[in-house]
C-alpha cells in the first residue's frame, strides 16, 4: 500500500452541464469507473485522443475537480473522504504537481525567478529556502542563465521549462504533464521529454505524461490507454504497443515500428521480435532477413 | 508595429532607480504628482524639467524609448494645447483677433504649461514606476503601502494580484492581437482605410477572438495557480523582501526638497512691478 503513490478506485466524474465551462471544448467529457494504481517512481504515459477524459482524470488527481463518486488515495491518504480538510487540499496539490499545455497561461510573474518562486511562496516557506529551491529548480531544467529574464521573451520550450521549474520548486512527488509538449516545436519537445525522464530517473519523481504522441508514450515504462472515459488498456509499454489491433479499434496508432511489423504480419510475413523503437525495428527486420536469406 | 508600445512597460536594468524600494518610488511619484499640479510659472517648470532630465540620466534608459512612450499621447497633448490657446481669455490686448478667434498671451502660456505638465507627469511617473520597476515589485510595493486598509476589509492582496497579472499579460495579448490582425488581413480584412466608423467596425473581428481567448487564458491561468497552491495571501511568504535602505531616504529627501521648492515658488505672490524682465518671465503665473 505504501509504495503506491496514487490509487484510484471506481472513479467517476460527470460534468454538470450548468457547470461545464464555456471555454472547455474538448475536455468536457468525464470519466467512468476508473481504477488505477500508480507506484512511487513509475514513469507512466496516459494515452487517449481528445475528449477521452484523460485531462479530467489529471484534474481529479490534484483536486481541481471533485469526483462524483469513487475513491482517490494520494500517498495513502483518502482525499475523497468526507472529513478531508481544506489544508489537505494544498498538501495534495504540492505533492501532485501539474504542467499544462500552453506555457503562456501558467506563468504568473514577469520575471523568471519570481515565477518559479510563486509555488514556494504560496507554501509559506522562509525566504532563504525559497531562494535555494528557485536556484536548484532552475538549474535542473537548465534555465539558470535566464533568472532575470522576462518569460514572454523566451521560446515556447524555454517557457515550458520555466513552468516545470515552478513545479519542481514545490518538491512534488508526482508530476503530471498534461499534453505539455503539444504546443512545442520538436526541439522544445525533446528538451521537455528529457527533463521529464531526468526527473524520473534522478529525482525519483513519479512522472505521468498525458499525451497523444505515440513516440512519447513509447518511452514510458507503463502505458494506460483511456477511451471514452474508461481505462481500456493498462500494462507494460511493450505489451500495450504489441496489441496493434486493439489500439486501432479505438482510433489510436502504435509507434511506427510496431505498425510496420503489424502490416507485414497482415501481409503474411510473420516476424518474431520487437519494434517499439526504430532501432529495435531495424534489428528485428535485419535478423529476420538474415535468417531468411540463410534459409534459402 | 503594435509591439512598439512602450508606455507601461518594464525595462530591466541595474541603475539606482531600478534598485530603489518600490514603496519609495510610489511615494516619490505621489509627491511629484502633487508638486506638478502646483507648478504654475516658468521657473517651477524649469526646475521640474531639470528634475525629469536627471531621472532619465540616472535610470540609463535611452532617450528614444521615452520619446516613443510619449508619442501615443501626442495627439491628445496637441488637442488640449490648441483648445487652451483659443479658449483662454486675457486681460490685455489680444495677440490675434480674427473672426471668432482671439488669442491672448495667457492662452499661449497656459497651453505650453498644460502640455509640459502632462508630458512631465508621464515622464516622471513612468521613469519612477513602470520603466524601472518590475510589475511584481510594483504591486508588492502597492500591497505593502496599502496594507493598513486590510484592517477595514479592503482586499488589497487580491487587487495587487489582479494588477500584476494584468501587467504580465500585456505583452502576451499584444502578441496575440498582432497574430489575429495578421490572420484577418490575410483573409482580406482592411484596417487602415475608410472613415472612423468603418475602422472601428473593422476592429470587431479582432476584439471578439481576443476576448474569447482571454477568457480561456484566464481559466487556464486560474487552474495553474490553484495547482501551485495559490490561496490568496493566506500564509504566503515572499521571495523578495522589501527593505528601506539609506538611498531610499536620500531620494525621498531630494525629491521632497525639489517638490517643496516648486510648491513654495508657486504659492509666492507674483509682483509685476518690482523686478526686471527676467523676473517677469520666470515668475509670471497662470
Amino acid at each position: 500500500m505504501n509504495d503506491s503513490i496514487i490509487r484510484v478506485e471506481n472513479l467517476t466524474f460527470v460534468y454538470d452541464d450548468g457547470e461545464a465551462s464555456l471555454t472547455n471544448t474538448e475536455e468536457n467529457r468525464g470519466v467512468k469507473d476508473i481504477s488505477l494504481d500508480i507506484k512511487r517512481g513509475e514513469y507512466v504515459a496516459v494515452l487517449g485522443h481528445n475528449g477521452s477524459g484523460k485531462s479530467t482524470l489529471a484534474k481529479l488527481l490534484n483536486m481541481i475537480l471533485t469526483p462524483t463518486s469513487g475513491k482517490i488515495y494520494i500517498d495513502g491518504v483518502d482525499i475523497t473522504a468526507e472529513d478531508f480538510s481544506e489544508d489537505g487540499i494544498y498538501d495534495v496539490r504540492r505533492k501532485v504537481g501539474m504542467v499544462f499545455q500552453n506555457p503562456d497561461n501558467q506563468l504568473v510573474a514577469t520575471v523568471v525567478e519570481e515565477d518559479v518562486a510563486f509555488g514556494p511562496e504560496n507554501l509559506g516557506l522562509p525566504r532563504e529556502e525559497i531562494r535555494r529551491r528557485v536556484n536548484s529548480a532552475l538549474s535542473k531544467v537548465g534555465m539558470t542563465s535566464y533568472v532575470r529574464h522576462a518569460p514572454h521573451k523566451l521560446s515556447g520550450g524555454q517557457k515550458q521549462r520555466v513552468a516545470i521549474a515552478g513545479i519542481i520548486a514545490m518538491k512534488p512527488e508526482v508530476i503530471i504533464f498534461d499534453e505539455s509538449t503539444a504546443m512545442l516545436d520538436p526541439l522544445g519537445r525533446r528538451d521537455v521529454i528529457g527533463i521529464m525522464e531526468q526527473l524520473n530517473r534522478e529525482e525519483g519523481i513519479t512522472v505521468i505524461n498525458i499525451t497523444h504522441y505515440m513516440d512519447e508514450a513509447a518511452r514510458a515504462d507503463r502505458v494506460v490507454v483511456i477511451n471514452d472515459g474508461t481505462v481500456v488498456m493498462d500494462g507494460k509499454t511493450r505489451d500495450i504497443f504489441s496489441k496493434v489491433d486493439t489500439l486501432h479499434s479505438i482510433g489510436l496508432e502504435a509507434p511506427q515500428g510496431n505498425e510496420l511489423l503489424w502490416e507485414l504480419n497482415n501481409a503474411g510475413v510473420h516476424i518474431e521480435g520487437e519494434g517499439l523503437t526504430s532501432e529495435e525495428c531495424v534489428e528485428t527486420l535485419y535478423n529476420f532477413l538474415q535468417g531468411k536469406t540463410s534459409r534459402k | 508595429m503594435i509591439s512598439d508600445i512602450t508606455l507601461g512597460q518594464f525595462f530591466p536594468g541595474y541603475s539606482v532607480l531600478h534598485k530603489l524600494d518600490p514603496r519609495t518610488k510610489l511615494i516619490l511619484s505621489v509627491i511629484a504628482i502633487v508638486a506638478i499640479f502646483f507648478a504654475n510659472s516658468a521657473i517651477t517648470f524649469i526646475i521640474f524639467t531639470l528634475g525629469a532630465v536627471l531621472l532619465i540620466a540616472v535610470s540609463r534608459i535611452s532617450f528614444s524609448v521615452i520619446v516613443k512612450g510619449i508619442k501615443p499621447i501626442l495627439f491628445i497633448l496637441l488637442f488640449t494645447a490648441i483648445l487652451n490657446v483659443f479658449m483662454t481669455g486675457g486681460e490685455g490686448e489680444p495677440l490675434v483677433d480674427f473672426w471668432i478667434f482671439r488669442i491672448y498671451t495667457e492662452g499661449i502660456v497656459r497651453a505650453v504649461f498644460m502640455a509640459l505638465r502632462v508630458m512631465l507627469l508621464i515622464v516622471v511617473t513612468s521613469m519612477l514606476l513602470t520603466y524601472t520597476t518590475s510589475p511584481i515589485a510594483l504591486t508588492d510595493g502597492l500591497e505593502s503601502l496599502l496594507s493598513p486598509l486590510k484592517k477595514i476589509g479592503v482586499p488589497v492582496h487580491t487587487f495587487a494580484m489582479m494588477m500584476s497579472i494584468a501587467l504580465r499579460f500585456i505583452p502576451t495579448l499584444v502578441e496575440e492581437t498582432d497574430k489575429i490582425m495578421n490572420a484577418q488581413k490575410s483573409r482580406g480584412a482592411d484596417f487602415s482605410s475608410g472613415g472612423l466608423v468603418k475602422r472601428a467596425k473593422a476592429l470587431i473581428p479582432i476584439l471578439i477572438p481576443l476576448i474569447v481567448s482571454s477568457f480561456k487564458r484566464a481559466e487556464e491561468l486560474a487552474t495553474a495557480m490553484e495547482c501551485r497552491c495559490y490561496r490568496g495571501d493566506v500564509g504566503r511568504t515572499k521571495l523578495v523582501k522589501l527593505e528601506y535602505k539609506g538611498r531610499d531616504l536620500l531620494w525621498i529627501l531630494l525629491v521632497a526638497l525639489v517638490a517643496g521648492a516648486v510648491i513654495t515658488l508657486s504659492v509666492l505672490p507674483y509682483n509685476p512691478e518690482s523686478y526686471g524682465v527676467l523676473y517677469d518671465i520666470l515668475f509670471y503665473k497662470i
